[in-house]
């Protein structure tokens, strides 16, 4: 079958009334928490994994995408307005939006950013259809030794590559690996790191370890820190374009899609690294480099259009591999496994209705968002006036529920708060916290295919160097670590820890 | 993500980030005792259930020593000044919540942990929050446990209406 037909296929399912309203709920919690500061689409979508337990696979798993694109729009409408970007990914967008919206051209900014996301999401998430089944091919050839090589890049991208610091970003890995050592070893039966605690025996829940270092994290280090003041700028005049707007938006849209997609495409960490870059690319070429600084509406088009584009981008390894370069990513990851799922190759050929469904899906949140961001935008932007304690004893309400939810224990909360004291400590020594979630899921996968390759070669670890996909796999996580390094140590890390963003 | 302050005034150990190479290596050192401790089965394949806890304590050792590096040299960036007391009651919220929970049920527990995290944050008094936050974690507990099926505990108030 073709790639149109598969897709067209996966429309039917996206389209069932049911899978719409899991889709509408997915954008609509997701344009939500990316408006929020303070909460995201990784802490939401693991938040939902005790409620969905029970539910449809495909639809969860639309809901969760839906999640992941809507923060990726609502994350816009925050730095516009506030300043204080929503996720980490929306640091750029601050840059010129709120500038714009300073100068009373908060709605063509508000504008540009929604319809730019439309344009990448809608091209991104085309380009995500026509590269799956080339990746699957390609994958279908993979053993175990190339996925564990895989794994090993995609540890060292997530933590080491950029960021401000290799040690920093190599210890949350670490932590994150030895959180996903504790429990059963699945393969021989083994406690392993459980210190004789049954409650220890299944090892540390997805959801406990996101809620803990994303939301009390978060809430004890903004409390500890009594966050700056940011004042929310009204939106003045119209949101409508004007016919300059849109002349100046079109090109910067396609330029962020075509530098975001492929960046999100590789295993190499979130969607911020492509929206610095298409900001730099669109400061070179811009015919008014005086506006650059002052709120140029080509600073807000191209970095926004490559931040939805790289969230299209980051399913492909997601899908195809079951590789997840980012925590969100990660925890769907998560989300699969719940199911009994696993996302590889295999997905494709056992189970082309849901993966078809969940891109064509994808298409469909797409437009929704589009709805919900351009005339609805008030009612987001009125969330931004929730105070600061209601919305953070908000936040600490709704997460605790996620784990009451999952394991109603004394046990789990005291691992709650224990966790969350560690998610203080990693904000206020300025360790990244993605490495620690893309560990604690990745990690038991990376050793059970390790012993697995092993297995085969008999004991022979030579096995995991075997073919040159493999070989040339391991260079290129090992320069992941020297490259940025070498750079460091040459005085240029400032383009590093520019490059290098927070969670989701 | 925060700017780092360009800081060449003077270089002096850092004794937190200090602190953190040591538990590093401790971290590293109950790796290594938990899992020799463990033993078990001894397997056949080269690479078993103790090679993966081996290489993160190793690594973690290595860590610790970096980290002990970079501490000496003043690497770490700056921190910003921390206020205790906010901290000390989302805290305290929490562990009254975890205490709480199995007795006076999901409501009042977190109604509990509602009003202390209003508190670091500034908002009061606590007899006006603690009800506030109680009747919302209520209406939360209708919604989920009845309208999801999600099993959350009760107490008192939950027995009283259902």
């Amino acid at each position: 079958m073709t790639t149109f037909e598969l897709l067209a296929h996966g429309l039917v399912v996206a389209l069932q009334p049911m899978n719409l309203l899991y889709a509408l709920i997915g954008v609509t919690l997701g344009t939500a928490v990316g408006v929020l500061p303070g909460i995201g689409p990784a802490l939401t979508v693991a938040l939902l994994l005790p409620v969905t337990y029970k539910l449809d696979p495909a639809g969860s798993l639309i809901m969760f995408a839906g999640i992941y694109y809507g923060g990726m729009y609502g994350g816009s409408t925050t730095s516009i307005l506030l300043n204080t970007p929503g996720e980490s990914s929306s640091i750029v967008t601050a840059l010129e939006g709120n500038k714009m919206a300073r100068a009373g051209r908060g709605g063509p900014a508000l504008a540009t950013a929604a319809i730019g996301s439309f344009v990448a999401g809608l091209l991104a998430t085309i380009g995500l259809a026509f590269v799956a089944p080339t990746v699957v091919k390609l994958a279908l050839s993979f053993g175990p030794a190339e996925y564990f090589a895989l794994m090993v890049l995609a540890f060292m991208t997530v933590s080491a590559a950029f960021g401000e610091s290799t040690l920093r970003g190599l210890t949350s890995l670490f932590i994150g690996l030895l959180l996903g050592l504790i429990g059963i070893d699945l393969q021989t039966g083994q406690a392993r790191l459980a210190f004789g605690i049954p409650d220890l025996l299944d090892g540390v829940e997805v959801t406990t370890l996101a809620v803990a270092l994303f939301a009390i994290g978060e809430a004890l280090s903004v409390a500890a820190t009594k966050g700056g003041d940011s004042t929310i700028q009204a939106i003045k005049g119209s949101v409508w374009m004007t016919r300059e707007d849109w002349r100046r938006s079109w090109k910067p849209w396609l330029r962020g899609t075509a530098i975001g997609f492929p960046i999100g495409a590789m295993p190499a960490g979130g969607a911020e690294i492509g929206t610095f870059l298409s900001y730099s690319v669109e400061k070179q070429l811009t015919t008014k480099p005086e506006e650059f600084g002052n709120g140029a509406i080509e600073g807000v088009a191209g970095p926004e259009a490559a931040n939805n584009a790289s969230a299209a981008g980051t399913l492909v390894p997601l899908l195809t591999l079951g590789l997840p370069t980012t925590a969100t990513a990660a925890i769907m990851l998560a989300g699969f496994q719940q199911f009994g799922l696993q996302p590889g190759p295999l997905l494709f050929t056992s189970n082309p209705q849901l993966v078809w469904g969940l891109i064509a899906s994808l298409l469909v949140a797409n437009l929704m968002l589009l709805v919900l961001n351009l005339p609805l935008i008030g009612l987001w932007v009125k969330l931004l006036t929730i105070p600061t304690p209601w919305l953070y004893a908000g936040i600490l309400m709704f997460a605790t529920l996620g784990t009451i939810g999952a394991n109603p224990s004394t046990f789990e909360l005291g691992l709650l708060l224990a966790f969350g004291l560690l998610g203080y400590g990693l904000r206020r020594f300025h360790y990244p916290i993605a490495p620690v979630v893309v560990g604690l899921i990745l990690g038991p996968l990376a050793e059970q295919q390790l012993r697995r390759a092993v297995a085969i070669s008999q004991g022979d670890p030579s096995a995991l160097f075997h073919s040159w996909i493999a070989v040339v796999l391991w260079l290129l996580a090992a320069a992941a670590v020297l490259v940025p390094l070498y750079l460091r140590w040459r005085g240029k890390d400032k383009i590093l820890s520019q490059l290098g963003g927070d969670e989701d | 993500m925060s700017e780092t302050p360009a800081k060449q005034t003077t270089r002096r150990p850092d004794w937190a980030a200090l602190a953190i190479a040591v538990i590093l290596a401790v971290v590293a050192a109950v790796v290594v005792w938990s899992t020799a401790r463990q033993g078990g089965a001894a397997s056949y394949a080269r690479i078993g259930p103790t090679t993966f806890p081996y290489v993160i304590a190793g690594a973690f050792f290595i860590l610790a020593i970096w980290t002990a590096f970079e501490a000496w040299r003043g690497d770490f960036p700056e921190r910003e000044r921390q206020e205790i007391s906010p901290i000390l009651w989302i805290v305290g919220g929490l562990a009254a919540q975890m205490l709480l929970l199995k007795t006076a049920g999901f409501s009042i527990a977190t109604g509990l942990l509602f009003a202390a995290t209003a508190r670091a944050f500034g908002r009061g008094p606590l007899w006006k929050t603690i009800p506030l936050g109680t009747v919302l974690a209520y209406i939360v507990w209708v919604i989920f446990a009845r309208g999801l099926s999600l099993s959350l505990p009760t107490g008192p108030l939950e027995h009283l209406l259902f």
